[in-house]
């Protein structure tokens, strides 16, 4: 009878590997000076020169990219699927559109769209706007708000599956007829748009392109070490038990109800900083960031990518928004043909997503292989 | 209230509590948080339980009692009501009706699943249950008895001692060369035996094991029934089985459940000779 002090247990894994460290660091490095250096330093006829066109475009596939990974924090690992994280990347991106929009209205004038409006005053949801501090602090309040509140009370009734999924959708639907009223005063269906400056700094510089792509960059890899950091505690293993087995996790003495709600607000604060990097990027937020549609796709991205792996939806979001920008221009009506055919192969063919791939080729090369030796392995003699 | 007045209470209850050890009979025992109470010589009590579904009667009636340190095994029919009774104890199912207590102070029907399993009552589904995507030491990590919070999991590292519990349990549960291994992968009988292990390190008063047995080898059933006799004393048990070799190796008393209250109780061989019982078994 072996003793119990001769067997080693697993010891807990590193944050990253000597390799992942070393991807991470390039990476940094990649965002913060290789990619600035290429576009402004080299000239632009050269070959090795970036396009502000590709800056601008890389830079808004980072903030995708980090909202891939907030769905796969509350879908891939937690198992809760929800069609309607586009509310919170858009409530982020209007939190900063706000700020820019009085920003571009100068101190102690109304954003152009109230002045249309006849409206004298601000309304009371716009008295925080005027301040940068304020802004950045409710870019992660706000969805986290929102999301907690809608999240309690759906954990809470133990809503699931399938149905949860629904209300998610039904929710940013709402949120997206909301504000498309005027009078709820966000500017309607126009939403917000003509930004100017941020903290006094002209936006149309070719600079402030690249340090937004660079922010963006930063914000992307700062939220996979921290999913990261998530994940490997045993908080996320916790969540991949409630997504297994919630009785069993009930039963070993956990309440789903907090791991729930925690992991879905940091999800939707997540949303909310992808939303914020955004809009001054690409100039304009307006409701239709919060259609339906726009929240499938999303889930799209971490599911082609690879659920239950934070590296595969990064590549997920690059790989269909990627697509996306060339085929939108080549052949603009099949895209969302492509789209729900996309979703179809990953869901019956590819069920690990594009970071798996290999994995299920070796698999399926062994398996071939495995049947050639012995053809008649199964068949009755 | 005066202060006067209080004082005299204070001292009053201290005495009880020194002088006749909590149990006079003009004063209750104090009661702890936290704390199951045996000192009447029960830790599980059921009196009067009735849940019905859609009118039909799943527990009807049911009386039960277990005392510390005791291992019950409980038969019955299908459709007796076993599992229900189990949902009922572990807070799954509200019953309609009726008494559950835990020891003689805490009320089971006032606490919510993850309640009660902290406070010491274990479960083993019929179907093995495991989290299929984590390894087996993963699995025995999870269930280990220590703060079950979100700020105290996202903290959490293992200390020597619970090191050394784990790997006693790994010992115990046959599995020690699996460490590693995806638990989904694991073998009917072996999944078995990780949800036992998973109850052990929990470290409950009470384990209610539904069906442990079912899917195992002969070799894992023998061994099963040496570790339930192991558990005997230290622990509560309350085994629902239908392998009726398994009750005979492991039973001091067993109850007979029939249409959802008791039929019969009492050793292996009492309640096999029981007219009733084997009219309920064989049929009409």
């Amino acid at each position: 009878m072996a003793t119990t002090t001769d067997l080693q247990l697993p010891a807990p894994e590193p944050l990253l590997g000597a390799r992942g460290w070393a991807l991470f660091l390039a990476a940094l490095i990649a965002i913060c000076a290789i990619a600035p250096a290429l576009n402004l330093l080299v000239p632009e006829g050269s070959a090795l020169h970036l396009s502000d066109y590709l800056v601008g475009l890389l830079g808004k596939f980072m903030c995708y990219a980090i909202v891939a990974l907030a769905i796969d924090l509350i879908w891939g690992y937690t198992g809760i699927l929800s069609l309607g994280h586009g509310l919170f990347f858009a409530l982020g991106g209007y939190v900063m559109g706000m700020h820019l929009m009085r920003e571009a209205a100068g101190p102690g004038a109304l954003p152009a769209f109230m002045g249309f409006l006849d409206w004298k005053a601000l309304p009371w949801h716009w008295a925080l706007s005027g301040s940068f501090a304020a802004t950045v602090l409710l870019v992660f309040a706000v969805p986290g708000a929102v999301g907690g509140v809608f999240g309690y009370f759906a954990f809470r009734s133990r809503i699931k599956g399938v149905y949860f999924s629904i209300i998610t959708q039904a929710l940013t639907y709402a949120a997206m007829l909301l504000f498309f009223r005027n009078e709820t005063g966000f500017g309607g269906n126009n939403g917000f748009t003509g930004f100017t400056g941020i903290v006094g700094f002209s936006l149309n510089t070719q600079g402030m392109h690249v340090l937004l792509f660079a922010l963006s960059g930063l914000a992307l890899l700062g939220c996979f070490l921290f999913s990261r950091w998530l994940i490997r505690s045993k908080y996320g293993r916790v969540l991949q038990a409630v997504r297994d087995a919630e009785s069993r996790t009930m039963f070993c003495g956990y309440d789903p109800l907090p791991y729930k709600l925690s992991i879905w607000v940091i999800s939707a604060m997540m949303c909310g900083l992808a939303g914020a990097l955004y809009v001054p990027q690409v100039g304009i937020i307006n409701p239709s960031e919060m259609s339906v549609g726009n929240s499938i796709e999303m889930a799209v991205w971490t599911a082609v990518g690879g659920r239950a792996s934070l590296v595969g939806p990064i590549l997920g979001a690059f790989a269909v928004n990627g697509g996306k920008s060339w085929l939108t221009v080549a052949a603009p009506e099949s895209w969302l043909y492509v789209l729900g055919a996309l979703f179809i192969v990953v869901t019956l063919f590819m069920p690990g997503g594009l970071i798996r791939l290999p994995q299920q080729l070796r698999q399926w090369r062994d398996k071939r292989r495995a049947q050639a030796a012995a053809p008649l392995k199964g068949v009755p003699a | 209230m005066t202060p006067d007045l209080m004082e005299a209470g204070s001292e009053r209850l201290q005495r009880y509590r020194t002088e006749s050890g909590g149990r006079s009979p003009s004063m209750a025992r104090p009661v702890v948080a936290g704390e199951v109470d045996v000192t009447h010589g029960r830790i599980l009590y059921l009196e009067d339980v009735h849940v019905s579904f859609d009118g039909f009667k799943a527990i009807n009636g049911l009386n039960l009692d277990i005392a510390p340190g005791e291992l019950r095994c409980i038969i019955g029919p299908n459709g007796a009501g076993k599992t229900t009774m189990m949902d009922i104890i572990t807070g799954k199912t509200r019953p309609d009706r009726g008494t559950v207590f835990f020891g003689s102070t805490i009320d089971l029907l006032r606490y919510r699943e993850p309640e009660i399993a902290a406070m010491g009552i274990g479960r083993k589904f019929q179907k093995p249950t495991v989290f299929e995507q984590l390894s087996v030491f993963e699995n025995l990590e999870l269930a280990l008895k220590t703060h079950k919070g979100v700020a105290a999991s996202m903290r959490f590292a293992l200390n020597g001692a619970q090191k050394d519990r784990i790997a006693e349990v790994l010992h115990t549960i046959h599995l020690a060369g699996s460490t590693t291994r995806q638990a989904g992968l694991l073998s009917h009988g072996q999944k078995q035996w990780l949800e036992i292990g998973m109850l052990l390190v929990q470290e409950p008063r009470l384990l209610l094991l539904d069906e442990p047995v079912a899917g195992m080898t002969d070799e894992e059933t023998a061994r099963t029934a040496e570790l339930f006799l192991s558990l005997k004393g230290k622990h509560s048990l309350m085994v629902v089985e239908h392998d009726m070799h398994f009750i005979n190796a492991i039973s001091e008393k067993v109850t007979v459940l029939c249409d959802g209250s008791v039929l019969a109780e009492g050793t292996l061989a009492q309640v096999q000779a029981d007219e009733r019982v084997i009219e309920v078994y064989l049929g009409r």
